[in-house]
């Protein structure tokens, strides 16, 4: 499975979810997909982007918080699991893309590679749903599944470790970080 | 347990009544025993238990773009441990944090086992740039609190109050 065959399958149900992704590939192939002002992706600070969903799903639990991980950034934050598993969030859906590898710094294999398992982890740590998948039409069916399921699911998403050729593009970091902001203020008259 | 009641009292109530903090993360630590206590007993406070304190950067991160008023405590210990989280997430994305940070290793340590934390807490938040007040006398203390969020709110950047041992500790 490719991620950015992976994001279009769900791009359509990301309309009205909060989205946060890591740096990188993931963020450069979603913005290719197309930008909208309800994603925000955080171009370092590797480790925290579930934290930083944690941070919004707690302060607006009316809000379906959608996170992009990745196995590099999760392996960096493996505590923050026990956090999610501690406060179990309804309303966040934690998808991490696991491509064995840190892709964008040269592909050097991560711990994955050798046979860590994400979705284990996160099952041990106390993250209520986990789900391991392989294929597109697997992820496309266990991430609906997930919006549905109004309880905290990590789903860990096997992915080919093949990216954009660019990194950097067109969005201003805090270009985006403003209009991210905004959107959830757009948003507060509607839902909590 | 000589760790001040009262001063803790102050500390909390200056964040939740002046400062309208709603949202606290915290990794226990002595001289944050009664506070940790205030926020989890506290309907109207979220109390965050962390693992590591840099996940308290990035949930105060979300807090902040979701509305809502955070504060961070941890140890000078979990600062340090923090520091990836400060520069490439809040001062890159331009996030305002209130930290306090209990100051431990300053003068009148007893354990060993914090006086290098201590004496690098000071020089650090200066090369991040990071401004910072003392807490050492609970008649400012509220005060101080109050300007530290106004100017993180002001840069959209973070600050720091260092949580001292004057306030904190009755054992002098």
């Amino acid at each position: 499975m490719l991620r950015i065959d992976a994001l279009k399958e769900i791009y359509a149900e990301l309309e009205d979810c909060v989205v946060v992704t890591i740096m990188g590939a993931v963020a450069a192939e979603l913005q290719s997909i197309g930008h909208r002002p309800n994603f925000f992706y955080l171009q370092h600070a590797m480790g925290l982007a579930s934290s930083l969903g944690l941070g919004i799903a707690l302060s607006r639990p009316g809000l379906q918080v959608v996170v992009f991980d990745g196995d590099g950034s999760l392996l960096m934050n493996l505590g923050g699991l026990t956090t999610l598993g501690r406060y179990r969030p309804r309303n966040l859906v934690h998808v991490v893309f696991d491509n064995e590898s840190l892709l964008s710094v040269g592909g050097f294999p991560t711990a994955t590679s050798t046979g860590s398992d994400l979705a284990g982890i996160a099952a041990a740590a106390g993250v209520p749903r986990t789900r391991a998948v392989k294929a597109l039409d697997e992820f496309s069916a266990a991430f609906s599944e997930a919006l549905a399921a109004d309880e905290l699911t990590t789903i860990v998403a096997k992915v080919e470790a093949v990216g954009p050729k660019a990194f950097v593009t067109d969005l201003g970091l805090l270009e985006n970080r403003f209009q991210f902001q905004r959107y959830l203020e757009s948003v507060s008259a509607e839902r909590a | 347990m000589p760790v001040s009641v009262d001063s803790s009292q102050i500390i909390f109530d200056a964040l939740k009544k002046d400062c309208g903090v709603r949202l606290i993360s915290a990794l226990p630590e002595t001289w944050l025993v009664h506070l940790i206590r205030m926020a989890e007993e506290d309907a109207d406070v979220t109390l965050v238990r962390l693992a590591k304190e840099e996940e308290g950067v990035g949930i105060s991160f979300g807090a902040h773009l979701a509305g809502v008023k955070s504060a961070m405590l941890m140890q000078n210990h979990g600062f340090l441990a923090s520091i990836n989280g400060i520069v490439s997430g809040a001062q890159l994305y331009r996030i305002p944090l209130l930290m306090l940070i209990s100051y431990r290793g300053e003068f009148g340590e007893r354990d060993p086992w914090q006086t290098e934390g201590g004496a690098v807490t000071e020089p650090l938040l200066e090369a991040l740039r990071i401004p910072y007040l003392f807490l050492d006398d609970p008649e400012h203390v509220a005060q101080r609190i109050a300007k530290a969020q106004t100017l993180a709110s002001s840069t959209n950047k973070p600050t720091a109050l260092l949580l001292c041992r004057d306030l904190m500790w009755e054992e002098g």
